[in-house]
């Protein structure tokens, strides 16, 4: 932890992207749990999700960052899935 | 050497602020400042300056366009009154944890309610815990000159604090008084070009502004703030020296008239000073040791300056022209701590406190004689009747 003698008066950030170090996981209640057969790849989830915690590569849904992911739910609930069954389900934590 | 006018104290501030041309003024008018940023504005109009002027929805919005302006590495003005500072509270706050140096002429009027528009110092006194620095002026030259000097001591970068020029609503600012400017290029030269410091508009270096910070690292965080206004004494004797130079013009932290040898005084802020230092006079063609203690730097107060400035005096009277319900006056708060941390022989002046002036009241050469006599008898062995008291009041 830094001492007072060695802040930036302000408080201004001099550094760009610093955010990426303050992990928010931890505040979750609940988890997004992906169920791949379910999935059309059609990444309403990816453009829902407000913290960027949808893991997308070479152009497809892989997963979540639990890092980052808060657990609101918001992809669960946009999820069309296939034919009636969501590909994104929320589990309590620590269940 | 200057130009010699007879101008009211918002047109002096005006010019202050004109010969500084900032980049950014954003502005919401209330009376008496109104006409402050109504000159400033003939002045954008004429191209005299090359400010870029906003005109925002409410004070509020003038303090919050103006932190980011200032946040975005422009050098930054507005001005205003009362309430307008009432409203501008929280960004007030905000603009100094930033150390963001804005430059803001107060013009001193009473609060709200019963509604009033006239001059005392309930505003100002207000703000006090905001964090901005606070140079109070008794008439226009000081006005102007305080203006003048609040850019080079609130850019300073030992500091970076936004800053307050008080003067009295309409006994100052709208009163026509002899005073000199200072040429155009003189105050150019003197205040500079602007520095920037870590402005936000930086592509080469992005960086943020306002993180939130909890309790690991907020304390640290006033820490600093208190360290920074710690440098602020300094840096406006440096200023305020040099500034002497340029204009002849002496000022300090606080002016001492006819102090040295004196056994009563008067501490009073503004105007009304002016007042004072004549009914001073008379009483000393009496052979009465009076004097009076005029402060300029509020905040940060000058505690250990002031303590020893009045120690030796046999009775001091403080005079606010503001009050805070239920304790003294603010300005009897802070001259009772100078005088309780100043060291001496155990000799301290008995201090009492007089509440003159609100809502714009006169304060007239008797009110001031009134109390010089009490604290006369006060000094001879006469006991301290009530600590605080209301003058110029119908019982
Ligand atoms: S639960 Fe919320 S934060 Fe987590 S991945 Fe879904 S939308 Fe994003
Ligand atoms: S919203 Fe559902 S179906 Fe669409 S990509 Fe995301 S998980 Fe797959």
């Amino acid at each position: 932890m830094k001492k007072w003698t060695e802040l930036v008066p302000g408080a201004v950030v001099l550094e760009a992207g610093s955010s990426a170090r303050f992990k928010t996981g931890s505040w979750r209640t609940f988890r997004p749990v992906w169920l791949q057969e379910n999935c059309i790849q059609c990444l309403m989830c990816w453009l829902y999700c407000p913290d960027m915690a949808v893991k997308v590569v070479d152009g497809k849904m892989t997963g979540f960052d639990y890092d980052y992911c808060k657990g609101c739910g918001v992809c669960a609930k946009e999820c069309p899935g296939k034919q009636g069954k969501k590909a994104i389900v929320m589990e309590p934590e620590g269940k | 050497m200057g130009k010699v006018v007879a101008v009211t104290g918002n047109e002096a501030v005006a010019n202050a602020l004109r010969q500084a041309d900032p980049d950014v003024c954003s502005l919401y008018p209330i009376t008496p400042q109104t006409d402050i940023v109504q000159r400033f504005s003939s002045f954008v109009a004429n191209g005299q300056v090359q400010t870029e002027l906003l005109n925002a929805e409410s004070e509020h919005s003038a303090m919050s366009a103006a932190i980011g302006a200032a946040a975005g590495g422009g050098r930054v003005i507005t001005a205003t009154s009362s309430q307008g500072l009432a409203l501008m509270w929280e960004m007030l706050h905000i603009a100094s944890g930033m150390n963001l140096p804005i430059i803001m002429p107060l013009v001193n009027r009473a609060l709200s309610a019963p509604l009033n528009i006239h001059g005392d110092h309930s505003d100002g006194m207000g703000a006090r815990d905001t964090g901005w620095i606070q140079l109070w002026s008794e008439n226009a030259q000081e006005a102007y000159d305080n203006t003048i000097m609040s850019f080079r001591i609130g850019e300073h970068t030992d500091i970076r604090l936004p800053i307050m020029v008080c003067m009295d609503g309409f006994i100052v600012s709208h009163s026509i008084a002899r005073m000199e400017y200072l040429e155009d290029d003189e105050v150019k030269k003197f205040i500079g070009p602007y520095q920037k410091v870590n402005p936000l508009l930086d592509l080469e270096h992005p960086k943020s502004f306002g993180p939130l910070i909890l309790t690991d690292l907020y304390h640290e965080y006033k820490r600093l703030q208190h360290e920074i206004m710690g440098r602020v004494k300094n840096v406006v004797l440096q200023v305020s020296d040099e500034f002497g130079k340029l204009s002849g013009r002496k000022y300090g932290l606080f002016e001492s008239y006819r102090l040295e040898d004196a056994e009563i005084a008067l501490v009073i802020l503004n105007s009304a000073a002016g007042t004072s230092k004549d009914v001073v006079d008379e009483l000393r063609d009496k052979g009465i040791k009076a004097g009076l203690l005029k402060p300029r730097l509020f905040r940060p107060f000058p505690y250990v300056e002031v303590g020893q400035a009045l120690k030796h005096l046999k009775a001091v009277c403080v005079m606010d022209r503001a009050d805070s319900f239920g304790g003294y006056g603010p300005m009897f708060m802070e001259i009772s701590s100078a005088m309780y941390q100043a060291d001496g022989e155990g000799r301290k002046p008995k201090l009492i406190n007089k509440i003159y002036g609100l809502g714009g009241r006169d304060y007239m050469p008797h009110d001031a004689r009134k109390v010089l006599l009490e604290l006369n008898e006060i000094a001879k062995g006469a006991p301290v009747g009530a600590v605080k008291e209301y003058i110029g009041v119908r019982e």
